[in-house]
């Protein structure tokens, strides 16, 4: 049986359409990024509310804590890679540190750009944001998820950040669920070990939980959809129920979700852990698909990870 | 002849120019520490603007129609306090504690400690991308308020304001006025030996902007300007303001070094003897 496999860009688009029909304070800022961002239905019902700066993303992120000074929500959109590291200080100062309710949807992270290289690959957005106060942090696993996390986001008074992929994943939440800022949501129970994922990588847990339960061994699964604030009374469970934790991101291991968990984890209740992300190291050419494969972010490879914990 | 010219409101803001000077430089004294050179040469901008031109409320500092004024150049923090302490929106005694630990009055403006900031500034280049979001949401609204940004000279080396001065051309923001301390000082030199600007007027013109130059501490001449705003229907207004930095005290002007050094007692006793033409 195949599984369906969806582009969480188009429940974004869509959700974002219908919030701005709901609510006339939702604007859509774009850095010319209109079909990168999917958002070509929003700017054809919404023309004067939809505001294209051109190429232009520190401009742009400041015209977000603008038009959040005059009361509106902006939705301040762009390839992850170029919101966060081109506009950084206006991520810092102008919406972290000023708390403006700009909400910043860094959009085909990680390394879902897969052969036009490191440039426009996003892989360290996760340990970027997460440095600086303020910002809540939110990575959506599947479509259902990324609907309910955007209008809780919108929802919510503060700056946000919130990581999108472009990379196929299935549905891992039921029609009913309700996204909630800083908790998790434990997908699978076990006892054996834990595996805490975040992102494209949360469907991938679940297949390790898959091969894992094969052998014998129960795998929880944690989809932390909220990097910051941290659920740290799941991972505190986790540590203490389980053998030892992997944490899986499409990210660097340097300061992203495996670095906040290891944060916890250390002070509270040390545990073992494997990190499954970006080890450090730009990547090298090849699809998104492939780059996965080729850093272990796979069912296999953290299955293989868990096993290891096990030894 | 000016409309305004030898009226009572000049004289006035003459006046509380001079005083907002003089509290800058007791501020930074007493701290030890600030940039009194560029808080000197914007002091008559914001007199202007807080005392007569700007519609804001210290009483009712967040209703939504008022108008919004940023101060890019976030180092002339002491010259932003007093003149909100003139205004109603902070209290005398506050200034005091410009700087000091635990105080609301950081070394650059915190709009979540101190009401009637708009925006935390201090890294240059930022006050006009959000200027420009403000008159789009006032646009977005048909609201009448108004969005004014203060920015350095030197400031406008950072290539951010560059591509905010396109947007707000293409947005057509006539609610848009951005006002340049052209003091010609940045931190360690004048700004045509540093990188030079010139022919300053020009770029703006180039980007769109309906351009002023007018004398930054002529309060008939500021006057005047604030009230034809906006010049052109459709467009964002550049007000080059020509200052002198240090204004008003004569060691301090056109000297370099009083980007950020700090007056002592003495140089105080000067200052405020050629401010107001008082002696201690």
């Amino acid at each position: 049986m195949s599984v369906k496999l969806f582009d969480c860009r188009d429940a974004f688009s869509e959700t974002l359409v219908q919030l701005a029909r709901e609510d006339g304070r939702v604007v859509a800022v774009v850095n010319d990024s209109v079909s990168s961002t999917k958002l070509k239905m929003f700017s054809k019902e919404f023309a004067t509310r939809f505001i294209n700066v051109g190429i232009a993303e520190q401009n742009m992120i400041g015209i977000g804590a603008g038009l959040a000074n005059g009361g509106k929500i902006p939705f301040v959109c762009g390839a992850s890679c170029f919101l966060t590291a081109r506009g950084m200080e206006q991520v810092k100062v102008d919406c972290g540190y000023s708390r403006r309710n700009v909400k910043l949807c860094g959009m085909s992270s990680g390394m879902a750009y897969g052969e036009l290289g490191p440039t426009h690959h996003s892989i360290e957005d996760l340990a970027w944001m997460r440095a600086i106060a303020n910002i809540t942090v939110v990575v959506p696993a599947d479509p259902i998820e990324t609907a309910s996390a955007l209008r809780a986001i919108a929802a919510f008074d503060g700056p946000v950040f919130f990581r999108l992929s472009r990379m196929p994943v299935p549905n891992v939440h039921a029609h009913d669920y309700q996204f909630k800022i800083g908790t998790s949501t434990c997908l699978r129970q076990g006892n054996d070990v834990a595996i805490i994922a975040t992102g494209v990588m949360v469907a991938r847990a679940l297949g390790a939980a898959d091969l894992l339960a094969e052998q014998g061994v129960s795998a929880r699964v944690i989809n932390m959809s909220t990097i910051r604030p941290l659920d740290t009374r799941a991972v505190i469970a986790a540590a203490s129920e389980t053998n030892g934790i992997v944490t899986a991101e499409e990210a660097t291991v340097f300061g992203g979700l495996g670095g906040a968990v290891a944060e916890v984890v250390a002070e509270h209740k040390p545990a073992r852990m494997k990190m499954l992300g970006v080890p450090g190291v730009f990547a090298p050419t090849g699809s998104a698909e492939w780059l996965l494969e080729h850093f272990g972010l796979t069912s296999e490879g953290i299955q293989n990870a868990a096993l290891q914990l096990l030894r | 002849m000016h409309k305004y010219a030898d009226n009572q409101t000049v004289t006035d803001l003459r006046k509380a120019a001079n005083q907002i000077r003089l509290r800058s430089l007791e501020m930074v004294h007493r701290a030890g520490t600030g940039h009194p050179g560029g808080d000197l040469s914007c002091s008559d901008l914001l007199a202007t603007l807080y005392l007569h031109t700007m519609r804001v409320d210290p009483a009712s500092p967040s209703r939504a129609d008022r108008d919004r004024f940023i101060l890019s150049k976030g180092h002339s923090s002491a010259a932003l306090y007093a003149t909100l302490a003139r205004t109603g929106f902070l209290s005398d005694t506050d200034l005091d504690t410009y700087m000091e630990p635990g105080s609301k009055l950081n070394g650059h403006p915190d709009r979540n400690k101190v009401s009637g900031v708009e925006a935390n500034t201090g890294p240059l280049g930022h006050g006009l991308p959000i200027a420009v979001g403000c008159a789009l949401a006032a646009k977005l609204d048909d609201a009448v308020w108004r969005t004014f940004v203060l920015t350095g000279d030197g400031e406008l080396q950072e290539g951010s304001n560059w591509e905010a001065a396109m947007s707000a051309a293409h947005y057509r923001l006539d609610n848009l006025t951005l006002i340049v301390d052209r003091n010609r000082f940045q931190q360690g030199a004048g700004t045509e030996e540093t990188i030079h600007l010139e022919p300053l007027a020009d770029k703006w013109r180039a980007f769109g902007w309906h351009v002023v130059e007018v004398n930054g501490h002529d309060h008939a001449a500021l006057l005047d300007c604030f009230e034809s705003l906006p010049f052109v229907a459709g467009k964002p207004t550049c007000v080059i303001a020509r200052t002198v930095k240090g204004k008003g005290v004569s060691f301090i002007e056109n000297r370099a070094i009083w980007h950020h050094r700090v007056p002592t007692a003495d140089e105080l006793r000067i200052a405020r003897q050629e401010l107001l033409g008082e002696t201690v």
